[in-house]
């Protein structure tokens, strides 16, 4: 059996492998302070999403009008937390949500989320999400922050089937690895980051 | 998609592709980046092990398939799901359109669904007013350029970044940049739109499992997704080849899968969808959703005993990732919707003869497919089979039929064979080679010299001079096969001369003929049976401690295929499995069994690379062998480019397709005078047929010698 350190390291070895960043946390607070800084420091003076800055045909280009605030969006956060994120987002100046994603399908800057568990060997996160607004926070957001906690790291999809299991009979479910960024090669076989998914994938493993 | 009515018209199809310096390069690239993407991807792990279990349980799967519908129907019902089976593409279709037509649905996203491709789904769905937009990227820019895909995972594979600006700029209204990551902007946006207005989605499934009822898809760019999660209304198509009992079958699966695709550990995405999920666009807050089963053909193919294993393939693609031919061709010219080995297999079960029948030609039978395969599916064999099922309806055709005449009667072939001796008299050369082609060949066939008759076969040879050996340590017959009976019968003379020194009690059985491995390849399937029954005949399996071949295509077929062959027929069987089990390539006999040393070689340090024959690395899974020997007889060994890669011989395949041979032994050469070596080793007749002729037409100094030469020659 590895032990649990050898488990994370494994993970962190195997998510950046996949452009994952990896930062390794202390508190909850530190990764409300990772999601702040994150959104600022992101393309400071741009408030597009990403491809609206191209030269696109006049319907796609409407939907990028919708966009008036950087946001943050974190459905399924428990609600302390989101309390906690969503003041110190309006200091800074930017709209922290947790319903009513499909106001915001032109793309919001984060999603802030929480995995149920960590996958050592392909550095892979397992989230369950049977609610859509956590579904499209992790789809439509341009970075995708998630906290692992670090007991949560099993060693391989093998040591998750009975977990996956017991969430699939509760059905309805809606059950995700999330390996990296969303990825193509589709053109010419150039890796490409962030196609329809998130451009990048934060993962914050908090230590417990 | 095949659109050739015959050979010819095929023929000239492949042409337009050779001369397509682009698609060349991009899939050269590929299948290099590839075998070494895999191989880390997989690194320590037991891959064999792991494919194997694959095939078990999707065997078991196939021969439950009934009752695994049954509890997926069930489970997803339960679920609140609709489940639909369709018995053909047409009423798959139909069943879709309809659907669409119920919830009052006008605008559908889809995700990549090879199965909608082979059922077309999109033309009908257009026909019924609906528009479709696929929106995996690949996907999409075909749609746009109203083409079929050119390879399983990576559709698009054919088009320059040139070629997708172009597209996108008339798509968009706006000029377009050729810089990828602009252009994969340019549709992240353009997509996202199509996603807010559909309001159904359409994806495939690459799990269907009955412990739950839900399904599992695969993806990188997170499409599927965004398709199953924001219109009201989902559709999954999938074939009743994704059923599963359970998850843990799908995580087996999902080990392989991505790894042997595209050398991936895991794609970004697995998405497991069970029951109708929570959807705020819908009145009730609840999806629709409904699953379509589709046979089209699948449940006979489960109930065939050999072609059942073909429900084994988890569309990795990994068959056309190391096809010799598809690398050549891309996927347009070597499939018609599914591409690649699988595909010129399915093709002809799920579309029909007439779209096969030119296809199942075009295997050069190199066997990389069949062991690249996750699911372990002997696809070469089911090609050649659907080759010879598909002239057993339609007539063989005479050059075939005529092949099959001649090697039937052995008597026959080596009088015809001796006769051309003299035949070949004003043509032949003293070097060895031809002169001039013969007039039965085309100028396609210059790209090599073809060697002459030798003036004594090795069986006239053997009467005189066979050795008599005291004490023997082995008993050993051997088997020559045709090429070094009556063309290279130096090599076998060199073969005896290491064995005589080593102990080794031979015989040489009068009566074997060629080893049959021609006329299979022809899909003659009654000659090759019945050559297969003469020669074991010839050999008496009990009174030899092996049976040696120095022709790795004869080994590989009297080992694998013989009893194959006389499987009905019970005495014969049993011989058969002796006879195969006694079988043994020179370079294993000679390394491993006789276990020869360095000292007693002169050493004298010669530079020599190596081909390995196909036939012996995949055929017979020989690695090491003959690698050792070369630097036990005294030469330093050079490791060649793609060692391992088909010379392009093929026997009859090479008279076929001379133009797609010739390229293949293009690369093969420039790999071969890349490494400097002045010696080219290999344990073939027929590569050294390929390789010997092709650079006598270069004029190449190196030299190719089979590995019992260099043996015999620098034996103290």
């Amino acid at each position: 059996m590895p032990s649990k350190e050898d488990l994370y390291q494994l993970f962190v070895e195997k998510a950046e492998l996949v452009s994952a960043k990896v930062t390794t946390i202390a508190h909850e607070d530190d990764a409300l302070k990772y999601v702040i800084n994150l959104c600022g420091e992101k393309e400071a003076c741009q408030l597009l999403v990403s491809g609206c800055e191209a030269d696109l045909s006049d319907k796609a280009e409407a939907l990028c009008e919708t966009k008036q605030k950087k946001v943050i969006a974190a459905p399924g956060l428990n609600a302390d937390l989101y309390k906690k994120l969503a003041a110190q987002a309006k200091k800074a100046g930017f709209e922290c949500i947790d319903k009513g994603m499909r106001d915001h399908l032109a793309g919001v800057d984060i999603g802030f989320t929480y995995a149920e568990y960590g996958i050592a060997d392909t550095g892979t996160l397992m989230l369950d999400c049977p609610s859509e607004e956590l579904r499209l926070a992790t789809m439509v957001s341009e970075f995708h922050v998630c906290v692992l906690p670090k007991s949560k790291i099993k060693a391989n999809t093998y040591a998750v089937e009975k977990m996956m299991l017991t969430r699939m009979k509760k059905t309805p479910d809606y059950l995700a690895f999330i390996t990296g960024a969303s990825r193509t090669a589709d053109i010419e076989r150039v890796l490409a980051l962030g196609v329809h998914g998130p451009l990048e994938l934060h993962i914050l493993i908090l230590e417990d | 998609m095949q659109k050739a009515h015959n050979l010819k018209e095929y023929r000239e199809e492949l042409h337009e592709t050779l001369d397509n310096d682009f698609l060349r390069t991009t899939l050269d690239n590929f299948a290099i980046a590839y075998r070494a993407g895999r191989a880390n991807a997989f690194k320590g792990m037991d891959v064999r092990g792991l494919i194997q279990e694959i095939a078990d349980s999707k065997d078991a799967a196939a021969q439950n398939a009934d009752a695994l519908y049954k509890e997926f129907k069930a489970n997803a019902e339960a679920a609140g799901v609709h489940v639909h089976f369709a018995k053909d593409g047409d009423e798959a279709n139909r069943i879709i359109t309809k659907i669409a037509k119920d919830a009052d649905c006008k605008k559908i996203v889809k995700s990549k669904s090879m199965t909608a491709e082979e059922t077309l789904l999109n033309h009908d769905l257009e026909d019924a007013g609906i528009e479709v937009t696929e929106t995996d990227l690949g996907e999409w820019i075909i749609q746009l350029r109203h083409e079929g895909p050119s390879h399983m995972v990576m559709p698009a594979i054919h088009l320059s970044r040139f070629q997708v600006g172009d597209l996108f700029t008339e798509v968009t209204g706006k000029k377009q940049d050729t810089e990828i990551e602009k252009l994969v902007k340019v549709a992240r946006r353009e997509l996202r739109q199509k996603y807010v207005e559909a309001d159904m989605g359409i994806s495939g499934a690459n799990f269907a499992i009955a412990e739950t009822g839900g399904i599992g898809i695969v993806t990188n760019e997170g499409n599927a997704r965004l398709v199953t999660t924001l219109p009201r209304v989902h559709v999954a198509l999938m074939g009743i080849d994704k059923l599963l009992p359970n998850l843990r079958d799908a995580l087996r699966i999902l080990k392989v899968l991505p790894r042997n695709a595209t050398g991936q550990q895991l794609t970004s995405y697995v998405t497991w969808i069970t029951g109708n999920n929570e959807c705020l666009a819908a009145e009730d807050g609840k999806k629709e959703i409904h699953y379509v089963v589709l046979d089209n053909g699948r449940s006979e193919l489960i109930k065939d005993p050999l072609f059942s294993q073909v429900n084994r393939c988890v569309r990795c693609g990994a068959c056309a990732n190391v096809c010799p031919v598809y690398r050549l061709v891309g996927g347009h010219k070597m499939g018609h919707i599914y591409i690649g080995a699988i595909g010129l297999i399915l093709t002809y079960f799920f579309h029909g003869k007439d779209k096969a029948k030119n296809l199942v030609q075009n295997c050069i039978n190199c066997e990389a497919c069949k062991d690249v395969c996750a699911g372990g599916i002997d696809l070469p064999r089911l090609i050649k089979e659907i080759h010879a099922r598909i002239q057993d309806e339609d007539g063989h055709p005479l050059p075939s039929f005529l092949l099959g005449k001649v090697m039937r009667n052995r008597k026959l072939f080596h009088t015809l064979l001796r006769t051309a001796k003299w035949g070949q008299k004003p043509v032949a050369e003293k070097d060895g080679f031809i002169r001039h082609l013969p007039m039965i060949f085309s100028k396609e066939h210059s790209f090599r010299a073809l060697p002459t008759i030798a003036e004594t076969p090795f069986r006239d040879w053997w009467k005189e001079n066979r050795p008599e050996v005291e004490n023997p340590k082995y008993r050993v017959a051997l088997f020559s096969g045709c090429v070094q009976d009556f063309v290279y019968p130096e090599q076998m003379q060199a073969a005896v001369d290491v064995f005589a020194a080593n102990g080794v009690a031979m015989e040489f059985p009068e009566k074997q003929s060629c080893c049959g491995l021609p006329v299979q390849m022809m899909g003659e399937t009654k000659a090759s049976r019945d050559v297969a029954a003469q020669n074991l005949r010839a050999f008496e399996p009990d009174a030899y401690d092996y049976i040696v071949t120095l022709c790795a295509s004869c080994a590989a077929h009297l080992k694998h295929n013989y009893p194959k062959l006389v499987m009905d027929k019970p005495s014969l069987k049993l011989r058969a499995d002796a006879f195969s089990a006694k079988i043994i390539d020179y370079s294993s006999f000679v390394n491993d069994v006789l276990k020869v040393e360095a000292k007693d070689f002169t050493q004298s340090g010669e530079k020599a690379t190596y081909h390995a024959p196909c036939h012996l690395c995949r055929g017979l899974d020989v690695h090491e062998a003959p690698r050792q020997l070369i630097e036990k007889s005294g030469m330093e060994y050079v490791e060649c480019a793609e060692e391992e890669v088909c010379c392009g011989f093929g026997g009859t395949f090479s008279m076929k397709f001379p133009e797609l041979s010739a390229e293949l032994l293009k690369k093969k050469l420039d790999n071969v005078e890349a490494t400097g070596a002045d010696t080219l080793l290999t344990d073939c007749p027929g590569c050294i047929m390929q390789l010997r002729g092709g650079l006598k037409r270069r004029g190449s100094k190196v030299q190719v010698k089979h590995v019992a030469e260099v043996m015999s020659k620098h034996k103290k």
